[in-house]
């Protein structure tokens, strides 16, 4: 299943690099909410609970945009033929494309947030770093692992770009009403706080369940 | 000694999309080495024939067995052995021929060494490093036979393997999947002479029925052609 997982993984990323449809696109997309936070508060800086939840809100959607495109060249080009031909486990293709995700929202956030603490952040973030790529691993992961299984269920549908925001958003927030709350305290005008272990166990527990349900469901998801 | 499954055996299948029939009551046994070719108008269901035989779509109706394993049931025991050529290439179009024999190759565990023996024998080597996107509809043909092929299928299911190929490319890929490749095949034709030269058995369908069934040596190219009517 390694085999299966490091090539569906390295086409994906050599896909996406020849073609630079979905990472631009969401590093495109953050920077922009935030120019338009910015004049929507009319705010030079934000701090606290309002940056934690104008960073995440921002990284949900433009998160949105790479997770409607996951499944795209599988559908298209017959990809998931493909792969349901070959003598590997369909739960390959979940852990690929949720890795393919993964790295997709990592790259988006070394630009996102650099341009976040630029643009509006107040407090300094280079005191909160560490802890806040605690939060967003975890974030990521639960990002990750749902949108692989929305994308999925919507690419099946002639509404995918209707049915992936629709189903996406409210199983993604308890994600990132737990990332706001575990990152709010480091973005303190005072000065980066401790991380609140409550949120991040939040996060871990949501990733475990949803990554076993993702499991479960997973091939039936493939099926005819 | 219990003689070997057949390739093929099919008893009543039948297949539908939504509430519309697609196949309905297809019954055949093709033995190994044999070769089949598929004859009927479009839309008469010989592409969903093919799909259904991949294990890609599920038979509603009848037994399906492919090389001795039970489908849908047994589909994990198909995967791997066999080859699948459709209208649609299967090949990501950002990717160059090589890279996606090397991805088909790494998710069947196959060497790297088959690619560029695959690659010859298809006669792509020369452009096999560029896009997909960029070579034209003969060598995405060229390219697809290449991965149909890549991991040395027992079975193989190929939807007008011909389309359009060259002369020359189709003389060149005569060893590769015509009869002289030795395998088991499963072939769609619109060319009732030059299919039945190709055949063991003739399979004609309409509207999803079989309409004609018998071996190639004791059919007309003019029986077949009555299909088309």
């Amino acid at each position: 299943m390694r085999r299966a997982i490091a090539a569906l993984l390295r086409k994906d990323l050599l896909v996406e690099l020849r073609t630079k449809e979905a990472v631009p696109a969401m590093a495109l997309f953050a920077i922009s909410t935030f120019v338009v936070f910015h004049f929507g508060l009319d705010r030079d800086t934000v701090e606290g609970d309002v940056a934690a939840g104008v960073l995440w809100v921002t990284m949900l959607f433009a998160a949105v945009l790479g997770i409607n495109r996951l499944f795209v060249a599988e559908a298209e080009q017959g990809g998931f033929d493909g792969f349901l031909l070959a003598p590997v486990e369909r739960t390959a293709l979940l852990v690929a494309k949720a890795l393919a995700l993964l790295v997709f929202l990592a790259i988006v956030q070394l630009v996102a947030v650099p341009a976040f603490a630029i643009l509006l952040l107040g407090p300094d973030v280079f005191q909160a770093l560490p802890a806040l790529l605690v939060v967003l691993v975890l974030a990521d992961v639960g990002i990750a692992v749902i949108g692989t299984l929305v994308s999925a269920l919507g690419i099946r549908t002639r509404a995918r770009d209707l049915i992936v925001p629709i189903l996406l958003l409210p199983l993604l927030i308890p994600v990132v009403l737990a990332a706001a709350q575990a990152t709010a305290p480091l973005f303190a005008q005072a000065g980066a706080g401790p991380l609140p272990g409550r949120w991040l166990a939040i996060l871990a527990i949501y990733d475990v369940v949803f990554g076993l349900i993702a499991y479960a469901v997973f091939d039936f998801l493939l099926e005819d | 000694m219990p003689s070997p499954a057949p390739a093929v055996a099919l008893r009543g299948l039948g297949r539908r999309y939504g509430e519309r029939p697609v196949l309905h009551d297809v019954t055949l046994r093709l033995e190994r080495g044999s070769t089949m070719v598929v004859f009927g108008p479009n839309g008469a269901g010989k592409t969903t024939l093919l799909r259904v035989l991949a294990g890609l779509l599920r038979p509603h109706e009848g037994d399906v067995e492919v090389l001795g394993a039970q489908l849908p049931d047994e589909g994990w025991r198909v995967r791997g052995r066999v080859g699948l050529l459709t209208h649609d290439p299967l090949l990501y179009r950002e990717l160059s021929p090589r890279e996606n024999l090397r991805f088909h190759a790494r998710l069947h565990g196959r060497e790297a060494a088959r690619i560029e023996a695959t690659l010859d024998a298809v006669g792509l080597a020369a452009r096999a490093d560029d896009p997909v996107a960029e070579l034209s509809r003969g060598l995405v043909q060229r390219a697809a036979v290449a991965r149909a092929i890549l991991h040395e299928p027992e079975l193989l299911l190929l939807d007008e393997p011909l389309a359009n190929l060259d002369p020359a490319a189709t003389a060149r890929l005569q060893p590769v999947i015509g009869r002289e490749s030795g395998r088991t095949r499963v072939v769609t034709s619109h060319d009732p002479a030059g299919g039945l030269a190709d055949a063991d058995v003739a399979l004609g369908l309409r509207g999803g029925r079989v309409a004609l069934l018998a071996r190639a040596e004791e059919l007309s190219a003019a029986r077949v052609a009555e299909l088309y009517a």
